[in-house]
């Protein structure tokens, strides 16, 4: 008997480790990768364990876009994509939370002619994610004269729903009391909002943060519209446009070395946060 | 449930909901309402005129065999992405549940793949299938099978699908885990009481009581592979060979800004528009039942 | 408030002119090159650059083909286009149809008093950009024509003679069997198989791949790539792919990589290839012409693939005289014979012909003198000046779908070469009412 839990101890551990290489696999080959040289590469099979060229393979692609003389995808660096990468996600993640807080206090704290109505407008936009209406919004920022801006590739996805709800359901569950509290002491509404619901909502700040930072950091079709300029490629589409069509080859240390490039912030974020995150996450979808 | 205690005042929170309101109607509504009239016309590549055309972009795509095909197409990508990730999540849930020590462990090492953008998961699966130099592809090769998934379309949905399904079961895990974590050890040990055997016991006591997480997942799931898997299909086949992984939000894309055709384009934006309205109905249902319980 | 904008833009461009009047007109110029091609395209920027002051011109990469062509449109409905787009051969018919979004070529140069000699080009290649009263709209930049790539090394692996005859589909066939029964990973592959198989197959042929002369003779036309001959060919390649002598690698030129890399002993692709092929191959390399089907007579000529540059509208002016300038400078004899000998595409002018004929070259370079020669062996017929069809991009890539189906077993060549036609004619009809 004691045997057979022993047995079945280490095949649980075995099962999650099994599941954790399969997990880990495809990164550690895109990690081998941005060590190696381009002959390693296109001459397979890829080696298994890293190679000499880490620092020459990442150096290239943040400073310069790629080896030198390699005439391949763009040329931009890749420190340039990954600020530009930044600022979008911050921009997304601080615009999203601060206009739904906004709305969210509005609705749970006030009465106002159209409440309902303006409530089920914001609610309609879960509807219509941004792949069915591409073409239309790409002419509404163009219009704008927003390609290639920072506010192009921010202010259309800042609109959330989600971020809305969330805020509104957590609202709900703070006693009447505080409130009241607060009135008695002739709190105005953006005093007990600043000083009071702001700090109490810490928790579910940081929680949306981390989802709306990966939200805004993995777009991907989006800022491939939005942006005509190579100067304002995001890191997460450069990646793919990195890997040519035709003939030519890859040169895949560089892509490799922007990918890992590419999933490090918000890995480092998730891992990092990841308290915040899986009780964001857990609360957020249901 | 609403609150009791309110503030007074109108002007305030009207100002408060005006930068929501504003962005959702210039950024929302108004595209929306765009691709809906759009439908209703033929405009050339360049904009440089269009005329009105009625419902024919409509029979234009439901009499084109590859639009309904690519119906097909989805439902099937979504099947096997929801499945499969939730199968796996399941599975390591299960395990990790079963340790008394060191399932956090595990959870940190399962989750981070959350964080990573389908398009660059498709391009690391991409390169290991890669035609001429891929890892795993080399060694099939070796094996004697051949791996071409630029030709062969069932080699093709199977790595979308991997694709997919790979950076999907750390989500898939983590609600599982919370779901096995919340059902409290009396009720399986009254089981285990029975003699009954651990997967016995897993299947006919443990499971019903997930049902909630695992309905839930499954809407969630499917809405992703609908509509978030884009990426992957653009980076690893371009909705290739032959449409075989083309689906519908692939399609709405290629046909807009690939073949230029914004009036069928902005067809299947409302077809799917209607879809997504479906879809968010059944998820609004659940969300309702869960808000007020 | 369209007139506030208007207002609005004046006065910062005066503000942005009155403030860097001595900064050079920027010209902004995408195209589709990248690796070697790409190096050899900057060049000739920089040279321009270098050669005077008051332009700069700025090249950027948009993708392949394609993706360029449909960055441009894209941004020409944004007003964010360039000053040049780089258009390939199978967007020409949308560029035409769509008047008021380029600035004729005849016309840009006039207006920039720019000495430029349309008769200066070859006409088999210039007759593509041309109307039918002869005003010329856009500048070809890039000509090629398919021809067969061999590897000899590879060749005499097979225990083939490299030097043996393969002017017919007949004799590569054997020549493939040999292959295969040595051991030989990848006997056949192709480029541009549409390009390549169906239309330059039909051009040489003489058969119709179109009616009303290729689409040259209107709106109207309907795809014939149908018939038993076409049919034949493509159940060839098909039977060859099931029988492991032919891989597929992909819709646009994949198979160059398995070609340079050794991989691959007959490779039908551009003549362009050449740039690529002379830079990495480690092995004897041959041209050849591209085989035909020994039943019909002497083949008549293949077309041009590659691409022309438009000088899209909407530009002040002063940009257009730097296009004007750049364009003019592209089309000079030295840039061209070098651009020519470096590539392997086409003299695009008599000219640079010339030049580097009496350079000697095509002695040094055996084989490198057969693209011309191949498309300008006969007098040009109806079916063989070329193809102008609105949507061919599409066109284009329902073909490669359905051939797809063709080398995977799924289909017979009559069953996709009969959906092809059928939905290709579709879109040509949506294309037709959309530029009426």
């Amino acid at each position: 008997m004691v045997e057979k839990k022993k047995t079945a101890y280490w095949l649980t551990h075995l099962g999650l480790i099994i599941g954790v290489l399969f997990i880990f696999f495809p990164v550690w080959v895109a990690f081998v990768g941005s060590t190696v040289s381009q002959d390693d590469i296109i001459y397979p099979p890829i080696p298994l364990l890293p190679g000499p060229h880490l620092i020459d393979n990442y150096a290239n692609a943040l400073f310069r876009g790629g080896p030198e003389g390699y005439a391949g995808a763009s040329q931009v660096p890749v420190i340039r994509m990954l600020f530009n990468s930044a600022v979008m996600a911050f921009g997304i993640a601080f615009g999203k939370i601060a206009i739904s807080l906004l709305s969210a206090f509005a609705f749970v704290y006030f009465r106002f002619p159209f409440r309902n109505a303006c409530f089920w407008l914001i609610f309609i936009t879960l509807m219509l994610p941004v792949e069915v209406r591409i073409y239309p919004t790409y002419e509404v920022v163009a219009n704008l004269g927003m390609l290639n801006s920072y506010s192009g590739l921010i202010l259309p996805l800042i609109a959330s729903a989600t971020a809305t709800f969330l805020f509104r359901q957590f609202f709900m569950t703070i006693p009447d009391e505080m409130v009241e509290a607060a009135r008695m002491d002739g709190c105005k509404p953006m005093r007990f909002f600043f000083d009071i619901l702001i700090p109490i909502s810490k928790t579910n700040l940081a929680a949306i943060f981390v989802i709306m930072f990966l939200f805004g950091w993995n777009q991907f079709l989006y800022p491939m519209l939005l942006t005509t300029d190579p100067n304002m490629k995001t890191i997460v589409m450069a990646v793919d446009s990195m890997i040519p069509t035709g003939d030519d080859y890859a040169h895949w240390p560089t892509v490799f070395a922007s990918a890992m490039l590419a999933m490090l912030p918000p890995i480092v974020i998730i891992i990092t946060m990841q308290k915040f995150f899986v009780k964001g996450l857990l609360e957020s979808d249901k | 449930m609403e609150k009791r205690v309110v503030f007074k005042g109108w002007k305030l929170p009207i100002l408060l909901v005006t930068p929501q309101l504003i962005i959702s109607a210039v950024f929302f509504f108004y595209p929306s309402g765009q691709a809906i009239w759009n439908s209703l016309f033929l405009p050339d590549p360049f904009g440089l005129k269009t005329q009105f055309v009625g419902l024919d972009n409509f029979k234009f795509l439901l009499t084109d065999p590859y639009y309904l095909a690519s119906f097909k197409t989805t439902i099937t990508f979504s099947i096997l992405v929801t499945v499969s990730s939730m199968l796996i999540g399941l599975y390591l849930a299960a395990l990790a549940d079963r340790l008394i020590k060191g399932s956090g462990v595990y959870q940190t090492l399962l989750i981070w793949p959350y964080a990573i953008a389908p398009a660059i998961a498709g391009v690391l699966w991409l390169f290991l299938f890669n035609g001429n130099i891929g890892l795993v592809s080399w060694y099939l090769q070796g094996l004697g099978y051949e791996w071409n998934h630029n030709l062969k379309s069932d080699q093709a949905m199977f790595l979308v699908v991997l694709a997919s399904a790979w950076g999907r079961i750390s989500y898939n895990f983590l609600f599982f885990f919370a779901g096995l974590q919340a059902i409290p050890k009396s009720v399986i040990e009254a089981a285990a009481i029975d003699g009954a055997s651990f997967w016995k016991r897993f299947a006919t006591v443990v499971l019903p009581l997930l049902s909630p997480i695992t309905f839930f997942l499954l809407v969630v799931n499917i809405v992703y592979a609908f509509f978030d898997t884009f990426g992957v299909i653009h980076t690893i086949t371009s909705g290739g060979p032959e449409q075989s992984t083309t689906i519908l939000v692939y399609k709405v894309f290629s046909d807009g800004f690939v073949s230029q055709d914004l009036g069928s384009s902005a067809a299947q934006s409302v077809i799917l528009l209607i879809l997504v309205g479906i879809l968010t109905v059944v998820q609004f249902k659940y969300i309702e039942r869960k808000v007020h319980y | 408030m369209k007139n506030m904008r208007k207002i609005l833009a004046a006065l910062l461009i005066t503000l942005f002119v009155s403030s860097s009047a001595y900064a050079k007109v920027e010209i902004q110029w995408w195209h589709a090159f990248g690796g070697r091609l790409g190096e050899l395209l900057n060049e000739q920027v920089e040279k321009f650059n270098a050669s005077q002051n008051k332009y700069t011109v700025v090249h950027t990469r948009k993708g392949n083909y394609s993706e360029t062509l449909n960055a441009g449109i894209a941004a020409f409905r944004a007003g964010q286009h360039p000053n040049i787009l780089m258009v390939f051969e199978v967007g020409t018919a949308s560029l035409m149809a769509a008047k008021g979004a380029y600035v004729p070529m005849y016309q840009l140069m006039k207006d920039a008093g720019q000495k430029f000699n349309p008769k200066g080009f070859v006409s088999a290649v210039s007759g593509y950009y041309t109307t039918t009263d002869g005003k010329m709209l856009s500048m070809p930049y890039n000509s090629s024509t398919p021809v067969l790539w061999v590897n000899k090394d590879l060749m005499k692996k097979a225990g083939l003679d490299p030097e043996m005859d393969l002017s017919t589909w007949k004799r590569v066939g054997n020549a493939l069997d040999a292959a295969k029964a040595k051991g030989i990973g990848m006997p056949f592959c192709t480029c541009w198989h549409s390009w390549v198989h169906l239309e330059n197959f039909s051009a040489y042929h003489n058969i119709p791949f179109a009616t009303k002369a290729n689409g040259f003779g209107g709106l109207d036309t309907e795809l014939t790539f149908n018939s038993p001959v076409h049919i034949k060919h493509i159940q060839t390649l098909g039977k060859w792919a099931q029988e492991g002598k032919f891989t597929y690698m992909g819709r646009r030129n994949e198979a160059g990589k398995n070609f340079r890399a050794g991989e691959c002993m007959l490779m039908t692709e551009s003549s362009a290839g050449y740039a690529g092929i002379k830079k990495a191959a480690k092995f004897e390399f041959g041209i050849r012409h591209l085989p035909y089907y020994g039943g019909t007579k002497a083949p008549q000529n293949t077309i041009i693939g590659g691409s022309s540059l438009w000088a899209l509208s909407g530009k002040s002016a002063e940009e257009n005289k730097g296009t004007a300038a750049f364009l003019a400078f592209l089309s000079g004899t030295d840039i061209q014979a070098k651009w020519h000998q470096d590539t392997g595409y086409l003299g695009v002018t008599t000219a640079a012909a010339k030049k580097t004929k009496s350079s000697g070259f095509y002695k040094k370079n055996p084989g490198t003198d057969l693209a011309g020669v191949q498309m300008m062996r006969n007098k040009v017929t109806q079916n063989s000046k070329g193809l102008r069809l609105g949507s061919f991009d599409q066109i284009r890539g329902i073909i490669d779908e359905e051939m797809e189906g063709v080398y995977s077993g799924k289909k017979t060549a009559q069953v996709a070469l009969d959906s092809a036609v059928r939905r290709g004619n579709v879109l040509l009809r949506r294309f037709e009412r959309a530029n009426k």
